[in-house]
Formats: C-alpha cells, structure tokens, sequence
C-alpha cells in the first residue's frame, strides 16, 4: 500500500524529499489521521452545543464562585507552550532525521519537555476538578455542571491520551529508532496535539470567558 | 378532490374531520398527494413502457449505446421536480403558519391544563375548577386551548379526528389549540411509546352543547373527591385510569374520574418539582420504585419554568 | 464476594432460567430465541471439528483481505437479518390477531420492536452496504487493498462487539424498551434502571465507533488510492456514492457516539443531561440522535443507488445516463442530509417558522433523488434491456420507491406531520423505503458482484424466486400500515381496540410471512448454488458485460485483485478495452507485489471489546477494566511489533495472470443470450445487436 508517486503532496501532512519513501507515505496516513480529527472535532461540537443550552440554576454555584481564572490562565499558558514545544520536535525530526545518524537526544528532549508541560496542564485542571466538587458543584448537581465538566473533561482525556501517546513514541524512537512507523506516528501525534490547543481557545473563551462575562 | 384512498372501514381519524383543524388537515393531504404525482405518475407509466420498448428479446426502439445526455431532458428532469418543491414549498410554508397549534382559534379560548401520566391524562379546568381523568368535555364551536405538560416520561397527546399532536414534556410546557366544530364523540391518544400501558392510554373526548357542558361542570363541581396533592400522588402510579379507582376508593363509580380542584395550583406546582429537587427513584412517577407517600410537591413557582415556544 | 465478581448478574437473569421458574408462552419464545445462541455455537464448533476448518476459520477472521473483511460483513449482516426478519414477523402476526390483546406480553412486544428497529439499522443495513463497499470499492478504483487495512479489521471487530452484545441480551437479561431511538428519559436511569438501556448504548456506542473509522479508511482510501488516470469525474457511480457514504459516516457518527456518551453518564454516574429534574433537557438527545440519524439514512440509502446505478448500465447495454447530474445528486443528498434533522420531531412545539424551514429543506431532498430515477430510466432508454436477476431487483425498486417518495413528502409537511408523526404510516414509509431501496440494492448487488469474488453465479431461477418474494411480502406487509395510519393507529401498540383495523392489520401479518418465505429463499439460494457451483463457474471473470475495472480480473479475484495497477482513461474503461480488443493483452513485466500479512489485532480488539461492554452492563468493573486496559495495552503492543507483510514473487504473478488471459483470448466467449446458462464463462462476446 504505496501512496501513488507523481503528485504534488499537500503541505502540512509531509515529511519532505530528503526523506524518501518515507515522505510519501506520510500523505496517506496524516491525511487519513486529519480526517478522522474531523470527526473527533463533531464530538466536541456536540459536547460544547448542549452546553451551550443549558443555564447554570439558582441551586448550584455558578461560573462566579466555581472558575478560578489564575488557574485557568495556567493551563492555557501550558497548553500553549507545549504546542511550541510539540512544533519544535516536529521540525527537529523533519530536519535532522532525513539521512541516517542523527542524534536523537534533541527529539526526546522536545518530546519529554511537552509531556512535563502537558502534565502541569493537567495537574491544575484536575485540581480545579476537585476544588469545584468541593464548593458544592460535582457534575451531579445539575445539567449546567453535567455539561460543564464533561466538556471541559472530554478534553482532558484527550490531554491524557496525548500524553500517552508521546510517551509511547519516546520509547519507540528510543528502541527502534526514528524509522518510518515512528516518523508517521509524530507527526499524526502534532496534529493531536495541535487539536487540542484549538480546543482548548474555544473552551477558553466560550466556557470560562463567555461564563465569567 | 378525491375521498381518502380506502373507505372499507371507518375509524376516528382526521379522514372524518370534527375540526377546522383536522379537516384542513385533510385537504392538505389531498392537495400535497395530487401535486406529487406530477413527479410520480411518469415513473409509473415510464417504467413499463421503457422496459418494453427496450427489451432485449424483441425491442422496437433503437440502439444507442453511448446516448448519455440530452439537455432538453435534463433540464426538464431537475425542472419538474423543482416546480413541484416550490409550489409544495409555498403551500407548505402558508398551511404550518396557519395551523400552528399555538395560535389560538377564537377569542378567549377555553383554557385546559394537562398533565400525562402513565397511562392517563388529567385535564384540568382551571376557570371551572374541576379536573376529569381520561375525558375531555368541550362545548361545541368554542376554542380550546389546552397547556401540556408530563409527570413521568415524555408523551404526545394527538385527537386525530380534531387536532393533530404536540408533545408533553416535564419541567416545561406545550401549547396545542383546536376547535371541535360539530357536536360528537372522538378519541384522543397518546402516540408516544411510554411503556407496558401506552396502548391503553387513551381518551374520550366529547363536544357537547353548551347548555350540556355548563350542566356537567355543574355536576363535577358537586364532587366529593377533590385533586390535591396526596390525591395527585396516587393518580401518578403507574396504571389506567380504572386501576387508579382502586388506589382512590371510588372502585364503585362508573363512567371517567371525576374531581373538584383541591389545589388550584397543582398544574404549576408539577412543573416546578423538576427545578427545585433532585428526583429520587421514588418521588419519580413512572419510575419502578415509585411510592406515592415519598414524592411531596413543592410550592409553585412564580411562573412556568419553561415554555417549548421560543 | 459473589457482587464483587458478577456485578448485578443473577442466576434469575439467564433466559433459560426464567422458562423453568415461570413457564408461559413468551417466556418460551425467549427461551427459544436464547436457546439457539449455545445451540447455534455448538452446532459450528463441532462443524468447524468435523470438518476441520479450524485453520481455514483463522485464515479468514485475521485476514486483511477487503474482500474477505467485506465478506464477513455480509455474512454477519445475515445472520443478523435472520432474527430481525423472525422478530417482524412475530410482531406482524401478534397484531394480525392482537385486536384487544394477541399472544405477546407487552414487555416482550416492547423489546421486540426496539431489537429489531436497532439490529435492522445497525447491524444488517449498516453491515450490508459497508460489506459491499468493503468488497466493491478497490477493485473499482483499481488498487489492491484499502488505505488502512488493519483498522479496516478493527472496523468489522467493533461492529462485531455491538452484534455480540445486541446477541447475548437474549441470553443474559434483557434489550431496552424503549425503541431504536432510546429517547430518555424513558431510557433514563429513574424509569429505567434495568440493563436494558445499557445494552442498547453499549451496542450502537461502540459499533459507532467502528463505522466511524470505516469512514475514515474509505474517504481516503478513495481520495488517495485511486490508480493512474482515475480522475474524480471518472469514478464509477458505486465509488461516489461509498464516497459521500464515507463522508457522513465521518461527520454524522460523532453525534451518536456523543449522545450515547451522555446517557451512559447520566445511567453510569447520575449526570443530568436528559433528566428530566435539575436542568436536564431530554431534547437535547433527540437533537443530537437525529443529527446522527437523519444522514444515516442516506448512509443506508446512496450505497443502494450506487448498486442501482451500475446495474441500469450494465443489464441494458448502455452508458450511464446523465453522470455528471447523478454525481451532483449525489453530493446535494449528502450535504442536504445534515439540514433536515429537525423534521424527526415537528411536534415538540417549536416555532412554526423553524418547524416550516425545516419542512421545505425536507422537500429539497426529493429535486435530487427524483432526478436519480429519471436518470436510471433514461439509462434503459436507447439499451438493451436484459431481464435478469438485479433487473428485477431495479423495478421493483422504481414503482416501489416511488411510493416512498410520495408518503416522504407527505411527512415533510409538518401539517401533515401532527397527524401521522408515531403513526403506523411512518413505520411503513421508512420500510417503504429502506426495503424496496436499501434490501433491494443490496440483494441486487451481491447477485451482481458474487461471481466476481467467489467465481461462480447464484442460481438465476431461485433468485429470480427469491426477488418475487420480497417484492410480493413487502407490498403485502406495508403497504396496509399506510392506510392504518392514516386511521391513527400508532407504532409501538402491542394491542389496539377498533375493530376496523382488523382487516387490514391481517393482510400486514400474512404479508410478513412471505418475507419470511423471502429470506429463506435466500439462504436455499446460496446453499444450492454452492452445491452446483461447478457449473455455474465464470473462471474469466467478466459474466455480466461489465463496463467497469472490477471485472477485469479472473474470479474470483486473485488476493491481489490487480496483477498490474491498470490505467484508465476514460468512465468505461473495461468497455472501451474490450471494444479495442486490447483488455486480455499479454503484460510484459510483472513485479513482485507487497501485501500486509494476516494479524490478530482485529480479533483482540474486538474479544476486549465485548468484555468491556458486557462487564459495563452488568457491572462487573473488574473485567470492563481488565479489557479497557487490555485495549490500550494491545494497541501500544503492536505499534511496537514489526510490521509484517507477505510478499508474492513476480513469477506466481506472472503464472496466474498469463494463464487467465490465455483462457479469455483462447475462449469464444459467450453472447448475452446465454448469460445465464452454464456455457457462461465470464468472457462476454460481442453482441449483434438490431435495430428494428
């Protein structure tokens, strides 16, 4: 299963020509990964529409006693860095790993400093989790914080899948190499990753933002 | 304009319409038939004829094997169909505005509240102060309106040979306005799958004149049984109407439950229990663990906490 | 100790059990169905002994192969079919005599209709056209395999998982009651605490989750795979359409998946998203299933077009009518698809000018499907028409659907719609449609592709009998429930009290056993042309004229479907070679060619999965999180395993594509007039035609 040669690659989803086969390839399987971000992307539409038509109750605490914007502009902080960083390794592999011999230690470093970052992100979300069931607003309470914490939530799990993930490359690009399976698999792994940032500015501003205003 | 397709057998439906409502209803249907067999009708007709034109045992057309377009019938392919949308289109648009079924039918309409149960309807009239299970008496000619809402799951409550549906849901409200033009009897369901008695849960309804329907007002007002909240509470077990008798020890009384409004506010206090606590398996009508002593109503709210129409 | 192991699974859940406690008539019937569950696996052990084809078994459930993935698609959608069709009839009948009360309890009548409605759409329809497309697709875009092959075997173990759980409620505890749509908060956690529900979001959530990813892997399987020459505009009809199939599958599962998610919260860790206390709005479900449900049925629907449109081609010995405008219906269906949802529920007591747009952009469906009948009709126009099997098939299709169209455009007039909405004339608009159209392109289509992939033709009399049938027990079955409808009967009534009904509710029950009759003849079918299969061998590989690359290829299909990777230059490719004389040219050079290897990660996946849902339903955490775990660690385990392909040399190649068109150039090949007969080879002759 060969991507058919001849066609100009679309931008963005490559690896470039000093990397061969390789570099083909990535066509077929970034672009299959985009596509299927796509329909990820639905899921979170369907998740922030339903929270868009519920109203916090006069019973439960609302966004005012429930968000703690210091914290919030933590996580986007972290967020945002690690987009930088998870860049910085993409670019890294594209330019250095072409031939053969190069040194994988830089790769890893990017790699590792983008799960630390990606672990503050959580570290403070989940915290911020546990402070709001504390100040009366579990997601049981009402529809508002059901949808309020499953959004905020279902991105979360994502973070967590990410993060994961970029461990398992670390380890594959440690064992086996910066091959074909691993190259394919990092630059799928940054379009996650930058997904999750574009997210995450829209839960930002929609969930927190909008809820504070 | 044709009569329905079949007429072996009559029930109560809009085929014999009671209503204004139902019996545009009915011309609509004709009208939106008639129109479309202008697309239809030459498939019909075209499919027989081509398959005999061209059959391969003995066909009297021509062959031509690369024929694939031709720009007169291609305009008129796309053509037909799209003058037969727009027409539809416009009909279609001009019938949904004129029978909405928030738009009341006459000045003053009669005012109904309804709450679904499982599996029966209570209609309460709140100027009359009275509540009737499982019957709805309306004077003949005069606009009804009745406000909808449910206890238990979602419902749809749809007198066909009157008015269509509207669903019933809890915690908000639903509008469904008609008007019953002849004096008779028809029955009103709820269409809406609810469980092991949803095929039960059904009505009749009655259009009477007015003198009659002042007399049974009258009648009901003189009632001994009053709805109030602990009456409610039993009505709300799962169950038909006739079972509910038991539970109310009025198994001996023939003919629909019938109650004097205890608690003028009962309609507002069910809509409001949803926003102010969290239900539990048994203060939740329909749920298994359902007991009527454990599912206190709480106060009413200044006003319906939501109402579908936006 | 025994909670902590089983969960909330009792001795009194297993069916078997509750037949010896309390022994009636629906209880025998349960007991029955769940019965052939050990009996029906025993039976194919000791086969699968027997006859030793326990090698032969592995072969096929790890293959990668689309052809054998696409035909285990079919296959299970056939056995899912099989209880579907028992479960309509035991329905019809129960009503042909259920005037104040038939055989069937009401909770049993309950589940009936809600496992039908589920198993019909996601696990006979869904199946059926994704196995069609699964077998279809490469060969007529000329490749040798799917963009992802190994999460195309994931796809079919995910599916697999809902069937097994949809399959195992009959043994253990039971289906939802609350029909396919599972509205809360019937299905809530309050009204319904049983497993029921559980099952249900189980079973579509997770073979969701799998159509999903068949989107994925065809959406770019077409846009990337296509051979030299395979512009857009010169993709067969089929290939469009799995296309925007792909497509919506793509954008139109994330909802489902989405609202599954949300009521398996609220039942799992009491969220209130469809409660009806505490803010929760239950229409938020009904919006989010319809925004997955309305595109759905296109996504059971233009996969039958595509069939119906190779078929007018072929059998009536003609260019396609109108290409480029079925190309454009096609894509207005699909985008048009996502805009319509609302129409599910214009009684809910929204704004009448909503209710009013959403009814027009309902009526704009029908400009591009009406366009496609006349399309197919101006395709026999100037043909030859050949009254085979699949020929049938597109006639009934035409007067058949046609009807649907009408009833369709009835209940998008939300007028109409107050009236008839949960009416028995819905449920026969939607199997006016999903059986006259999607069955019936389905049926059309494996009569027309099964000698291509298992080289040899089915019976043509029993399938022609087998036609007649379906045609004659739909008519019979549904086309009364319109007229009841109209009456005011609803769907889902176990019982009803008019008398009037009666007549028409009987002819609807008979009506149901000739499909029955219907689906047996297609089970005889298979089982005797597997019998006399040796005549009815088309080694050449092209029985029916073909216009397009699939048949150019022996049958069956050589695992690697293309010795070389052919070029096309024109819609009809195989037409236009044939008419050149050049399609059984000998090849020069052949190469080595690179297949992936058969895997077990399909079937990991897809025996984790069921444990998970099956320890979800009946809260047996230790095992949903041994699975779950399992899951994630199978999936880092074989990123990790080396990527094994098999390659087959140059000369076995060479060996088996020389020698099949030596035969075809050797052969004389048969006229059209012997089509069905056994002198049928698979090399079509050049017709005489006359012109009268």
């Amino acid at each position: 299963m060969s991507a058919p040669t001849g066609r100009s690659l679309h931008p963005g989803l490559n690896l470039g020509e000093e990397h061969g086969d390789d570099h083909l390839e990535a066509e077929t399987s970034v672009f299959g990964f985009w596509v299927f971000m796509m329909s990820d992307l639905v899921t979170f539409g369907m998740f922030f529409a339903v929270f868009a038509t519920t109203v916090p109750l006069a019973c439960c605490p609302g966004p005012k006693e429930l968000f703690d914007f210091g914290s919030i502009a933590w996580q986007t902080t972290f967020l945002l860095l690690s987009s930088v960083t998870s860049g910085m390794a993409v670019l890294t592999m594209k330019q250095e790993h072409g031939g053969r011999g190069a040194c994988t230690k830089k790769l890893v470093f990017w790699l590792l400093l983008t799960v630390l970052l990606g672990c503050g992100f959580l570290y403070r979300e989940v915290s911020d989790f546990l402070s709001m069931a504390a100040a009366g607003g579990p997601p049981t309470r009402s529809g508002y914080l059901s949808a309020l914490w499953s959004l905020v939530g279902l991105h979360g799990l994502h973070v967590t899948a990410g993060i994961i993930w970029c461990l398992v490359i670390v380890a594959g690009v440690l064992v086996r190499g910066v091959d074909r399976r691993w190259k394919l698999a990092l630059l799928r792994w940054a379009v996650f990753w930058h997904f999750l940032d574009v997210i995450w500015i829209f839960i930002f501003s929609f969930v927190f933002l909008g809820g504070l205003l | 304009m044709i009569d329905p397709p079949f007429t072996l057998a009559v029930a109560e439906s809009f085929l014999q319409p009671m209503g204004p409502v139902a019996a545009e209803q009915l011309r609509h249907l004709k009208f939106v038939t008639l129109l479309t067999m202008i697309a239809v009708v030459p498939v019909l007709v075209a499919t027989p004829l081509i398959l005999w034109r061209y059959r391969r045992s003995k066909p009297t057309g021509k062959y031509r094997p690369n024929w694939e377009s031709n720009r007169v019938l291609e305009s008129l392919m796309w053509g037909v169909p799209i003058l037969v949308v727009t027409l539809m289109g416009v009909s279609l648009w001009n019938m949904t505005f004129r029978l909405d079924p928030y738009k009341e039918l006459g000045k003053d309409p009669l005012q109904i509240h309804v709450i679904g149960l499982d599996w029966k309807w209570i209609f309460i009239y709140p100027d009359e102060g009275v509540a009737l299970v499982d019957e709805l008496v309306v004077p003949e000619g005069r606009a009804v309106e009745l406000t909808l809402t449910t206890d238990t799951v979602m419902q749809s409550l749809r007198i066909s040979a009157i008015v269509g549906q509207i669903y019933a849901m809890p915690a908000m409200t639903t509008k469904l306005n008609f008007l019953a033009a002849r004096q008779g009897e028809a029955t009103g369901m709820n269409t809406q799958f609810t469980g092991n008695g949803f095929w039960k849960q059904k009505f009749q309804v009655f259009s009477v004149s007015r003198e009659e329907y002042e007399a049974r007002m009258k009648k009901v007002q003189a009632n001994d049984l009053a709805l109030t909240a602990d009456t409610y509470a039993l009505l709300a077990v799962q169950g038909t109407a006739e079972e509910a008798k038991k539970s109310l020890n009025i198994e001996d009384r023939k003919g629909p439950i019938e109650m004097v409004l205890g608690d003028s506010k009962i309609f507002q206090r069910v809509l409001a229990r949803y926003m102010v606590e969290d239900m539990t398996p048994e203060s939740q009508p329909g749920s298994p663990s359902y007991d009527p002593t454990k599912s206190p109503l709480p106060a009413a709210q200044e006003k319906p906490m939501m109402d579908m129409k936006m | 100790m025994f909670e902590a192991l089983f969960g909330r699974l009792t001795w009194d859940s297993i069916i078997l059990v509750q037949e010896f406690e309390d022994p009636n008539l629906n209880t025998f019937i349960t007991a029955g169905a769940a019965a052939m569950i050990p009996l029906g696996g025993a039976l194919v052990v000791a086969l699968l002994f027997w006859m030793k084809w326990w090698k032969p078994l592995f072969e096929w459930l790890t293959s990668v192969d689309h052809k054998k993935i696409g035909t285990m698609y079919i296959i299970f959608a056939v056995i899912m079919l099989f209880r579907g069709v028992v479960e309509g009839i035991l329905m019809r009948v129960n009503q042909a005599v259920a005037l104040n009360g038939g055989f069937l309890s009401s909770d049993h009548f309950n589940q009936l209709f809600t496992t039908h409605g589920t198993n019909m759409i996601f696990f006979v329809a869904m199946p059926f056209l994704i196995g069609l497309i699964n077998i279809v697709v490469p060969l007529q875009i000329g490749a040798r395999d799917v963009a992802f092959p190994k999460l195309n075997q994931i796809s079919l173990g995910l599916t697999a998982v809902g069937g097994f759980l949809i399959m195992i409620s009959l043994l253990v505890g039971e289906f939802s009651t609350g029909g396919w749509t599972g509205y809360p908060s019937f299905t809530g956690r309050l009204i319904n605490p049983g497993v029921g529900p559980d099952y249900y979001i189980l079973s579509i959530g997770i073979s969701g989750i799998g159509s999903t990813l068949t989107g994925v892997n065809f959406a770019v399987t077409i846009y990337k795979m296509r051979t030299a020459g395979m512009s857009f505009m010169r993709m067969p009809l089929f290939t469009w359409t799995a296309l925007c199939t792909s497509i919506l599958l793509i954008f139109a599962m994330p909802p489902l998946t989405a609202c599954c998610l949300m009521l398996g919260l609220d039942r799992y860790l009491d969220f209130h998203f469809f409660t009806n206390d505490m803010g929760g709005n239950l229409m938020n479900f009904i919006n989010l299933f319809w925004m997955f449900g309305h595109p759905e049925v296109y996504i059971l629907i233009l996969p039958a077009f595509g069939v119906m449109s190779e078929i007018a081609a072929t059998f009536s010995g003609k260019r396609l009518y109108g290409y480029v405008g079925l190309v454009a219906a096609t894509m207005c269906i699909a985008v048009l698809s996502f805009m319509v949802w609302l129409h599910h529920f214009f009684t809910m007591g929204q704004s009448t000018t909503v209710n009013a747009a959403f009814g027009i952009a309902t009526l704009l469906i029908a400009i591009p499907t009406g366009v496609k009948i006349y399309d197919w009709l101006a395709t026999l126009w100037g043909g030859r028409v050949r009254f085979t099997t699949p020929m049938l098939y597109l006639c009934g299709f035409f007067v058949l659907f046609a009807i649907g169209g009408l009833s369709g455009v009835i209940l998008a007039n939300p007028t109409l719609d107050y009236q008839l909405h949960n009416s028995l004339f819905l449920v026969a608009h939607f199997h006016n449609v999903i059986i006259p159209g999607t069955l019936f392109g389905v049926l059309a289509g494996i009569y027309y592709w099964f000698p291509k992939i298992y080289g040899f033709r089915l019976l043509d009399g029993y399938s022609r009998i087998t036609a007649f049938f379906w045609a004659f027990g739909f008519i019979l079955t549904f086309l009364p429930l319109y007229q009841v409808g109209m009456m005011g009967m609803t769907r889902r009534t176990v019982a009803y009290e008019d008398p009037a009904l009666v007549p028409w509710m009987v002819v609807s029950g008979i009506g149901s056993l000739f499909l029955g009759l219907a689906f047996t003849f297609v089970l005889l079918t298979l089982w005797r042309s597997v019998v006399n299969r040796k005549k009815l061998m088309v080694p050449l590989g092209d029985p029916w004229d073909g216009r397009t690359l699939e048949w150019w290829t022996p049958a069956p299909t050589p695992e690697w479907n293309f010795a070389v990777l052919p070029k096309v230059d024109g819609r009809d490719a195989f037409t236009e070679a044939k008419a050149k004389g050049t399609a059984y040219r000998p090849i020069e050079k052949y190469e080595d060619i690179e297949m992936p290897a058969n895997t077990y990660y399909g079937l990991i996946i897809a025996a984790l999965g069921s444990g998970l849902g099956f320890g979800l339903v009946w809260y047996m955490w230790w095992l949903a999180v041994i699975c779950f775990l399992g899951c994630i660690v199978t999936v880092i385990t074989y990123a990790f395993l080396p990527e094994r392909k098999k390659t087959i040399p140059a000369a076995e190649v060479r060996e088996i594509d020389e020698a099949w068109r030596r035969a075809a150039r050797e052969s004389r090949g048969v006229t059209r007039d012997d089509e069905c007969n056994e002198a049928n080879q698979g090399l079509a002759r050049p017709d005489i035609i006359t012109n009268p």
